[in-house]
């Protein structure tokens, strides 16, 4: 039996950074809006406290804040020749589940893309040629918005959190410092950048003697205590090393828990249900509008939670599956190029270099999840890729999120895995090594795609949502050049010996690599190429909104979650600027 | 039907619902049988405890702090003698003892493998077991239909079977240590096949990384006995705060390791 509730303005289906984001923009607006969370309430002092949250067995390999896949998981295969087989255990990606969902247990790296980023087609056209972007199956289009438009929103996504950094480009003045190659900026990082420890301090000299220019990441780690404009206060960040995978328990990390929550949950027009998984968007019969949605709770009863206008705020995956779930727009067909819900999956290309030295105590448990000194320099179109056969790039970081000893061992070359040998060299290596981060972007290919399983099915007796997906010839060269410019530097800081790990092979969902997950509901300017607008208003059933990275048309070479954030907040603005008056397309087909 | 949703249900006003908080609906679950106790050990961070609703407030409830579970006696639980045996052997030749630091054993590794294996990673409550089981490509990782606890099972007996087919009837631990590498080298490549239903490469995958985990983990798991895997490689263990050190580039860090439980010398031995 299925229980009808009270209508409301606005239903959230999922609540991460984009549902907190959101229901804070729409209950300022004065509307009643309910958020359903699959998961459970999290909080700091309940949840992560410090007492017990650098826990490395319990959170990172015990899955503790992440998906429990025993209740539902994808299938994943690298081509349609192959079956779809489950993600049996979590590894490649470490989705979220539960109150602040990811936003918990990310690392806390805050990028903007690059304005050529939001261009990836007509830019790199303009430059190399139309071969250039579409050899290799590319499918690469450009995003509909772009940086200039998305900066306010880029801008309040910072304040929000309290980034800690330093502008390369205060509206269009280069800034020592900074990240030269940045988009504008209208104003300076709310907070400084963290001071850098010894291996970024490091990598940041050898890459200034290569003529790179080096800056400090910009994080959600505090630097220092910080207010944000909703009165919600963070904490200076200890440096303990446990970001990623793990909850903050010193209120230093920028999450919803510590940036959104203390101000959204006092408001009497917000409702937050927990344990309360949405089935499926309903419906009118002509298909053109959604009438609200269906969920079940951990009890197992099912309500329809009838609603004005319906935002899909949950993970990129789960979205993309309830607009399959739902007879939403038209599922993407590999072999006809034709249908778009599911089209342009991507990921993001990682690989990285080892650096030991025997000379230099580098002490890598003492981090953050954005502790690092960058260079841009090789990102996206900031060089000139003329003859190098790909576009994209990455940039390349000496992080050091961490010392966490069962993960974050390096041993040399030809070390094996297990014996004594294995234990001399971890002994040997762990305060005197490091690793070179190259995070690249990953260009969208008419093979990669997300569609329903025809096989497996969840504890709902739904379809599992099912991704196609490998690494192409572009971003297998663009990691080799990439990863062949991280190497040089490492070079550069005269270690006793270094180790490459390059990106080879098909994609494998066994080693951790990481949750940037992109693309499958994706936006642009027409809804013959898209499934949103620039507004992230679904073209098809106008008072439905997908949030999230499933909007990328491609990834860049940056972490997703700042951009996820100002496409959130750049649609909540013109929701409750022109759309609550006016309910309707926000863009003309 | 839960109260909170019969009140929005039945109520004309939703506005009038307010400071509906956790501890509220932490009472109202008692109706339906869930007492204060059971809820507060419902509350382990996961899904599947009981559907909640919050508006007016941020939720506060005492007593439900997430805090880990610890191993406790001394006894296995869930190795048999012969298993213990196999365990043992292994543990010990995958990490194994001398001057330079603790072996797997001295560490407490397969005590720790016994509680993992115990408990609820054992019963992989954070794995997808349904079918159907085709054996896939390398990259799509794991698919066997075994927990972890099953696969142990089955993959100890599969190796004794093929170490004695091989070894003269000799189970594994009895065989000499350049012999064990052998065998444990061959899972590792899979170049050693098993029956049983026994992926050779998983099991050897789950094993090295279980065994690596309990050398390196909190000791509340039960291995890392003294912490002295900490100490041999440098790592200070559960440590809040490094702000006074973050410039002081190059200098070793000279604390001892700490756990949650405190240090080794705060407690006799």
């Amino acid at each position: 039996m299925t229980t009808t509730l009270k209508p409301v303005d606005a239903v959230l289906v999922g609540f991460g950074w984009t549902g907190a984001i959101m229901g804070q923009q729409l209950c300022d607006a004065g509307l009643n809006v309910v958020a359903l969370e699959r998961g459970p309430w999290r909080d700091t002092a309940t949840d992560f406290a410090t007492g017990f949250a650098q826990d490395e067995l319990r959170y990172m390999w015990r899955h503790h804040l992440f998906q429990n896949v025993a209740y539902d998981t994808l299938t994943i295969r690298n081509n349609t020749t192959q079956q779809a087989l489950p993600m049996r255990h979590l590894g490649a990606f470490l989705l979220g589940t539960g109150v602040g969902s990811g936003g918990v247990h990310w690392n806390g790296q805050i990028w903007r893309f690059l304005p050529s980023d939001f261009l990836t087609k007509s830019h790199n056209q303009q430059r190399y040629g139309k071969k250039a972007v579409s050899d290799y199956d590319l499918t690469v289009q450009d995003w509909g918005v772009t940086y200039d438009e998305l900066e306010p929103y880029y801008d309040q996504f910072d304040r929000l959190c309290g980034t800690s950094g330093k502008a390369g480009n205060l509206n269009g003045k280069i800034q020592p410092g900074g990240n030269p190659f940045e988009g504008p900026r209208s104003s300076e990082y709310p907070t400084p950048p963290m001071i850098q420890t010894y291996a970024p301090t490091l990598f940041g000299k050898a890459a200034a003697e290569l003529g790179h220019h080096p800056f400090p990441h910009p994080t959600g780690n505090l630097s220092e205590a910080y207010i944000n404009p909703l009165g919600a206060q963070l904490g200076a960040c200890t440096y303990c090393g446990f970001c990623e995978k793990f909850g903050c328990g010193n209120y230093s990390k920028a999450s919803p828990q510590t940036t959104v929550l203390p101000y959204l949950m006092r408001k009497p027009n917000f409702t937050l249900k927990t344990e309360s998984e949405v089935l499926r968007v309903q419906l009118t019969p002509d298909r053109k509008r959604a009438t609200g949605v269906t969920y079940v709770n951990s009890a197992g009863e099912e309500f329809f939670q009838p609603s004005e206008m319906v935002i899909l705020s949950a993970y990129v995956l789960q979205n993309v599956r309830l607009l399959l779930l739902s007879g939403i727009g038209r599922p993407y067909d590999p072999k006809t190029g034709e249908g778009i819900v599911g089209k342009n999956y991507a990921y993001q290309t990682m690989s990285s270099v080892n650096v030991f030295f025997d000379d230099k105590i580098l002490n890598p448990f003492i981090g953050a999840g954005a502790l690092a000194t960058v260079i841009d320099d090789f990102n996206g179109d900031n060089f000139d890729h003329s003859g190098l056969g790909f576009i994209g790039g990455a940039y390349i970081a000496g992080m050091v999120t961490g010392g966490r000893p069962i993960e974050m061992i390096y041993t040399p070359q030809g070390t094996p895995n297990w014996g004594l040998e294995w234990k001399h060299a971890a002994a040997k290596n762990y305060l005197r090594s490091f690793s070179l981060s190259v995070h690249g972007s990953c260009m969208s290919h008419r093979g990669n795609y997300l569609d329903l399983d025809p096989t497996y099915r969840d504890i709902h007796g739904r379809p599992m949502l099912r991704m196609t997906f490998d690494f192409t010839e572009n971003e297998h060269k663009m990691s080799d050049f990439l990863t062949d410019r991280a190497a040089e530097v490492a070079r550069a800081m005269k270690p006793r010996e270094i180790k490459l790990n390059r990106r080879t092979g098909s994609f494998s969902v066994v080693p951790y690599q990481t949750t940037h997950n992109t693309g499958g509901a994706i936006m642009g300017s027409s809804p013959e190429d898209s499934v949103v607008n620039k507004y992230l208003q679904c073209w098809d059933v106008p008072n439905l909104f997908s949030m999230g990275a499933g909007a990328f048309p491609q990834n860049a070479g940056y972490n997703p979650t700042g951009t996820v954030a100002a496409l959130t907040y750049h649609a909540a603005r013109e929701i409750t600027t022109r759309y609550l008056k006016n309910p309707g397309p926000l863009v003309q087909a | 039907m839960s109260s909170h949703d019969e009140l929005d249900v039945l109520r004309s006003d939703p506005e009038s619902i307010v400071d509906l908080d956790r501890r509220r609906f932490l009472v109202g679950g008692a109706v339906a049988g869930i007492g204060g106790v059971a809820a507060a050990a419902i509350h382990d961070g996961e899904l599947g405890g009981p559907p909640q609703s919050f508006r007016g407030s941020v939720p506060w409830q005492e007593g439900t702090a997430d805090a880990p579970p610890g191993a406790s006696g001394s006894a296995y639980a869930f190795f048999s003698p012969a298993e213990a045996l196999f365990i043992e052997a292994a543990v010990a030749r995958l990490i194994p003892n001398d001057e330079v630091g603790p072996g797997g054993v001295e560490a407490g590794v397969p005590f720790f493998l016994d509680r993992q294996l115990a408990g609820r990673f054992g019963q992989g409550d954070h794995y997808f077991l349904g079918g159907p089981w085709p054996k896939g490509t390398p990259e799509q990782g794991y698919q066997s239909r075994f927990s972890p606890a099953q696969l142990y099972r089955a993959a100890i007996m599969a190796i004794d079977q093929y170490v004695g087919a091989n070894f003269n009837g000799a189970a594994f631990s009895k065989i000499a240590t350049g012999d064990q590498d052998k065998v444990l080298k061959g899972l590792e490549s899979g170049d050693i096949q098993l029956d049983g239903g026994v992926d050779s490469k998983s099991f050897f995958g789950m094993l090295l990384q279980n065994t690596k985990e309990g050398y390196f983990s909190d000791p509340i798991y039960g291995g890392n006995k003294n912490m002295a895997a900490w100490q041999m490689i440098g790592f200070p263990g559960a440590h809040y705060d490094y702000k006074e050190w973050v410039p002081r580039h190059g200098e070793r860090v000279p604390y001892p390791p700490v756990g949650f439980k405190g240090r080794p010398g705060w407690t006799e031995s």
